[in-house]
C-alpha cells in the first residue's frame, strides 16, 4: 500500500506549472494580471527587439550614409528616417533599436555575474560566520548606502578610465553594476543562510557526515536562493537605469562601437534647446517603456509572492486583516539597528534609481 | 523576508541587542551609531583610494599623452605619486582628517574651496526636490492607501511605477522641451541669468545659496529670476523622489489604516480626512522617516544627474566636468565628501528614529 502511495506524493506538478513567470500569471487575477501582462508584452517587445535588430532596423548602429548619399543631419522624421536622424547623421531609430541588443548583453552580464558572486559571499558569510560575516557585512552595508550611480562611475574608471570599444565598454558597465548589486544578493542570501543554518535538517546533514562545501552547495543554496528571480527583474531594470545614467555622463559606449540610450540622451540635451526633439525623445522613451516592463513584472511577481498583498478575486479581504504591509516596515533581516535600519533589502525596489 | 518588528538576535549578526535592560539603552545607543559613522566613511575612502590607484596616478591619467615622459615624471615626483602606495595612503587619510583634499589637476584650485563652492548649489537643488517631493508625495501616497485597489490607487501606483521608470536626464529632457522651449515659460538652463548671477555672487559673505542671498539682498526680481531657474531642476529631482515617498506613505499607511484604534475612531464619528491624516499618519511616520534618510543616496546620485542635464553648476556637474578631464583628484574629493553626507544622514536619520521609536536600541 505505501510503497504505491509514495510514488504519487513525490510527483510534483508539470514544468510549465512551476516556471515562475507562468504561474504567477495562473495566480494573478484583476489589475494585478493587467499590470503583469503589460509587464511582460513590454519585456518581449524589448527581448525581441534586441535579438532581431539586424531584421528590424533599417540601418547600422554608425552608418551615416547609404547608398543614395550621405544621411541628413537633425533631419525631422520623414519616411526615409522615421524617426529622424542625429547631429552626427545616425538614423535615431536604427540606434533606438540597436541601443536595446547593447541594454540585454549589459544587464545579462551584469546580473549573471552579480547573483554568482552575491549568492557564494552570502552563503559563506551566512555559513560560516565569524569574522568574515562581519568585515563582509561592514563592506556590503557601506557599499549599499552609498549612491549607487558612484560606485558605478568609480569602478568604470578603474576598469576602463572611462573609455570603451564594445565588449570593453560592455563589460567595464557591466562590473560597474555588478558592484552596486553585490551587497542586495549578499544580503538576502546571507539572511536566508543564517536562518537555514539552525534547520533540522542541515544539522542531519552535518551528523551525517556531510562537508561544509556539500551542506552550503546544496542544502542551503537551493532553499536560500528562492526569493532571487524577484531581486533578478527588479535589478534588470535598475541596470538599465544605471547603464543610461553611466552613458548620460559620457562614461557609455562610444557611438561607433555600440549604440546606448543614455549616451545618445546627452548628446540630445543641446538639441532640446534648439527644439530637435527626436533625437531625445525617442531613446528615451525607450529606456521608460524597458525599464516600467521590467518593473511591472517584477512588482506583481513579488505582490503575488506575498499573500498579505496579493488582490484576491471575488472575496474581498477584509480591512482587519489587511494588517501589516511588507514593503519597507520591515527592518532587514540581518541589519544592524543602525548601519542600515529600514532598508528592505529582500526586494530593493525602493532603493531605485541611481 | 518577514515584516517582523524585532529582529531575532541569532540573525542581526551582532551581540543580542540588550533589550531587557530598561533605561540608560538611549545615550548608549546614540554613542555607538555615532561612533559607528567612522569605519563607514573609512571604509568607503580606502575602497575609493585603492581603486583610484590601481590603475595608475592621476597625473598620468590627467596629462598623459600631452605631456612629454620627462615632464611627466618630475610632477608625479613633486607630487608624491612615486612613492608607496601604503605611505600616499596614510598620508591621504591625514589631508583628509585635517580638511585638506589637495588641489584639483585640471585647474588647480584647492579641492576644499572647489567643494564649499559648488557643493551650496547641490544643497539648493537637493533642499527644492525635497520640498516637491513631499508636496506631491505624501499627500498622494494618502490618497492612495485611503483608495486601495479603487482607480486611484491604481492610477497612482502606475504613476509612482513611472516615476521609477523614467531616468531623471529624460524627465529633465521633456520638462525643458515643453516648458522652455515649446512654451518658453521658464529659462532652459542653469541656476539664474547672467545679471543676476553677477549681482548675487558680488553680495558680501553669499551663502551661495541663491534664493537666500536675493533674499537677504532684498533685490525682488533677482529671486523671481532665481526661482524661474529653479522650478524646472526641482520638479525633475522631485518626481522622481515623490513616486518613492508615495509608495512608502501608502503602504505603512494601509498598514496602521487597519488597526483597531482606527476602527475605533471611526465608529467615534472621527471624520475619514482626520483619520487617515492624523490617527493613522502618525504611527506610520517612523518607517517612512528611516527610509527617506535612505533617499538620500538617491537624491544625490540624482542630482549628479539632474545637474548634467539644466547646467546647474553643482558637485554633480563639476563631477562630470571631472571625470571628462579625468581629474581624478577632484573626483576623490567630491565623492568623499558625498560619503561622508550619506553617512551623516543616515546617523541623524537613526536617532531620530530612536528619539520617536523607543523600541529602537541595541
Amino acid at each position: 500500500m505505501t510503497t504505491q502511495t509514495l510514488p504519487q506524493l513525490e510527483r510534483r506538478e508539470p514544468l510549465w506549472r512551476r516556471l515562475p513567470v507562468l504561474s504567477h500569471l495562473r495566480n494573478s487575477v484583476g489589475l494585478q494580471r493587467g499590470m503583469l501582462i503589460a509587464g511582460l508584452v513590454l519585456t518581449a517587445i524589448f527581448l525581441l527587439m534586441a535579438l532581431l535588430a539586424p531584421l528590424v532596423a533599417p540601418y547600422g548602429f554608425s552608418q551615416i550614409s547609404d547608398a543614395s548619399g550621405d544621411f541628413p543631419t537633425q533631419d525631422p522624421p520623414s519616411a526615409q528616417h522615421i524617426w529622424g536622424t542625429t547631429v552626427g547623421g545616425f538614423d535615431v531609430f536604427s540606434r533606438v533599436v540597436w541601443g536595446a541588443q547593447t541594454a540585454v548583453l549589459v544587464i545579462v552580464v551584469a546580473v549573471a555575474l552579480s547573483i554568482f558572486a552575491g549568492v557564494a559571499l552570502g552563503l559563506a558569510s551566512g555559513y560560516i560566520g565569524g569574522w568574515l560575516d562581519r568585515v563582509l557585512v561592514v563592506v556590503a552595508d557601506a557599499v549599499y548606502a552609498f549612491p549607487s550611480l558612484l560606485v558605478a562611475i568609480v569602478m568604470s574608471i578603474v576598469i576602463s578610465h572611462g573609455q570603451s570599444s564594445l565588449w570593453g565598454g560592455i563589460l567595464a558597465a557591466a562590473i560597474s553594476i555588478t558592484v552596486v548589486f553585490i551587497p542586495q544578493y549578499f544580503r538576502v542570501v546571507r539572511a536566508e543562510a543564517i536562518r537555514l543554518k539552525a534547520e533540522p535538517f542541515v544539522e542531519s546533514a552535518k551528523v551525517l557526515g556531510a562537508s561544509s562545501w556539500r551542506i552550503m552547495a546544496r542544502h542551503i543554496f537551493r532553499n536560500a536562493t528562492r526569493s532571487i528571480p524577484l531581486i533578478f527583474t527588479l535589478n534588470a531594470s535598475e541596470a538599465i537605469l544605471t547603464l543610461a545614467g553611466l552613458g548620460f555622463l559620457g562614461f557609455g559606449i562610444e557611438p561607433t562601437s555600440a549604440a546606448e540610450w543614455g549616451f545618445d540622451l546627452n548628446k540630445a540635451i543641446s538639441d532640446v534647446t534648439a527644439g530637435i526633439w527626436w533625437t531625445g525623445v525617442f531613446p528615451g522613451l525607450a529606456i521608460v517603456l524597458t525599464v516600467l516592463g521590467l518593473t511591472l513584472v517584477g512588482e506583481s511577481m513579488n505582490d503575488l509572492a506575498d499573500s498579505r498583498l496579493r488582490t484576491r478575486g471575488r472575496s474581498r479581504k477584509q480591512r482587519t486583516t489587511t494588517a501589516r504591509t511588507s514593503d519597507s516596515v520591515a527592518p532587514a533581516a540581518h541589519a544592524v539597528p543602525g548601519v542600515a535600519a529600514g532598508a528592505e533589502a529582500s526586494t530593493g525596489q525602493e532603493g531605485g534609481q541611481a | 523576508m518577514t515584516a517582523l518588528t524585532e529582529t531575532p538576535p541569532e540573525a542581526a549578526g551582532v551581540p543580542a541587542p540588550a533589550a531587557k535592560r530598561k533605561g540608560g539603552g538611549l545615550a548608549t545607543y546614540l554613542i555607538i551609531r555615532f561612533l559607528l559613522i567612522f569605519p563607514t566613511i573609512l571604509i568607503l575612502v580606502t575602497l575609493v583610494f585603492f581603486l583610484m590607484r590601481i590603475t595608475g596616478d592621476p597625473i598620468t591619467a590627467a596629462l598623459g599623452g600631452r605631456l612629454p615622459a620627462d615632464q611627466l615624471a618630475q610632477r608625479i615626483h613633486e607630487a608624491g605619486y612615486d612613492r608607496p602606495i601604503l605611505v600616499q595612503y596614510f598620508q591621504y587619510l591625514g589631508q583628509i582628517f585635517t580638511g585638506n583634499f589637495g588641489r584639483t589637476i585640471s585647474d588647480n584650485r584647492a579641492v576644499t574651496e572647489m567643494l564649499a563652492t559648488f557643493g551650496s548649489a547641490t544643497l539648493e537643488l537637493a533642499i527644492n526636490a525635497v520640498v516637491v517631493a513631499l508636496i506631491i508625495g505624501i499627500p498622494l501616497g494618502m490618497i492612495a492607501a485611503h483608495r486601495r485597489d479603487k482607480t486611484p490607487d491604481a492610477v497612482l501606483r502606475i504613476f509612482a511605477i513611472l516615476s521609477y521608470a523614467t531616468p531623471v536626464f529624460f524627465a529633465g529632457l521633456l520638462l525643458k522641451l515643453v516648458f522652455s522651449v515649446w512654451l518658453g515659460w521658464l529659462p532652459v538652463a542653469g541656476r539664474a541669468s547672467t545679471s543676476t548671477e553677477i549681482a548675487l555672487t558680488s553680495l558680501a559673505q553669499p551663502t551661495g545659496i541663491y534664493w537666500l542671498d536675493a533674499l537677504r539682498s532684498g533685490n525682488m526680481s533677482a529671486f523671481w529670476d532665481v526661482e524661474s531657474h529653479a522650478i524646472l531642476p526641482a520638479l525633475a529631482l522631485g518626481l522622481l523622489t515623490a513616486g518613492v515617498f508615495l509608495r512608502l506613505v501608502r503602504t505603512n499607511l494601509i498598514g496602521t489604516l487597519g488597526r483597531d484604534y482606527v476602527e475605533a475612531g471611526r465608529s467615534r464619528g472621527v471624520s475619514e480626512f482626520r483619520l487617515v491624516t492624523r490617527h493613522a499618519y502618525k504611527p506610520a511616520l517612523i518607517p517612512i522617516i528611516t527610509v527617506m534618510g535612505l533617499q538620500i543616496a538617491l537624491l544625490l546620485g540624482g542630482a549628479v544627474l539632474t545637474e548634467t542635464t539644466f547646467e546647474w553648476k553643482g558637485l554633480g556637474f563639476q563631477l562630470a566636468q571631472y571625470l571628462t578631464a579625468r581629474d581624478f583628484v577632484a573626483v576623490q574629493g567630491i565623492v568623499v565628501l558625498l560619503a561622508v553626507i550619506v553617512a551623516v544622514t543616515n546617523f541623524i536619520v537613526d536617532v531620530v528614529a530612536a528619539l520617536i521609536d523607543p523600541r529602537v536600541r541595541y
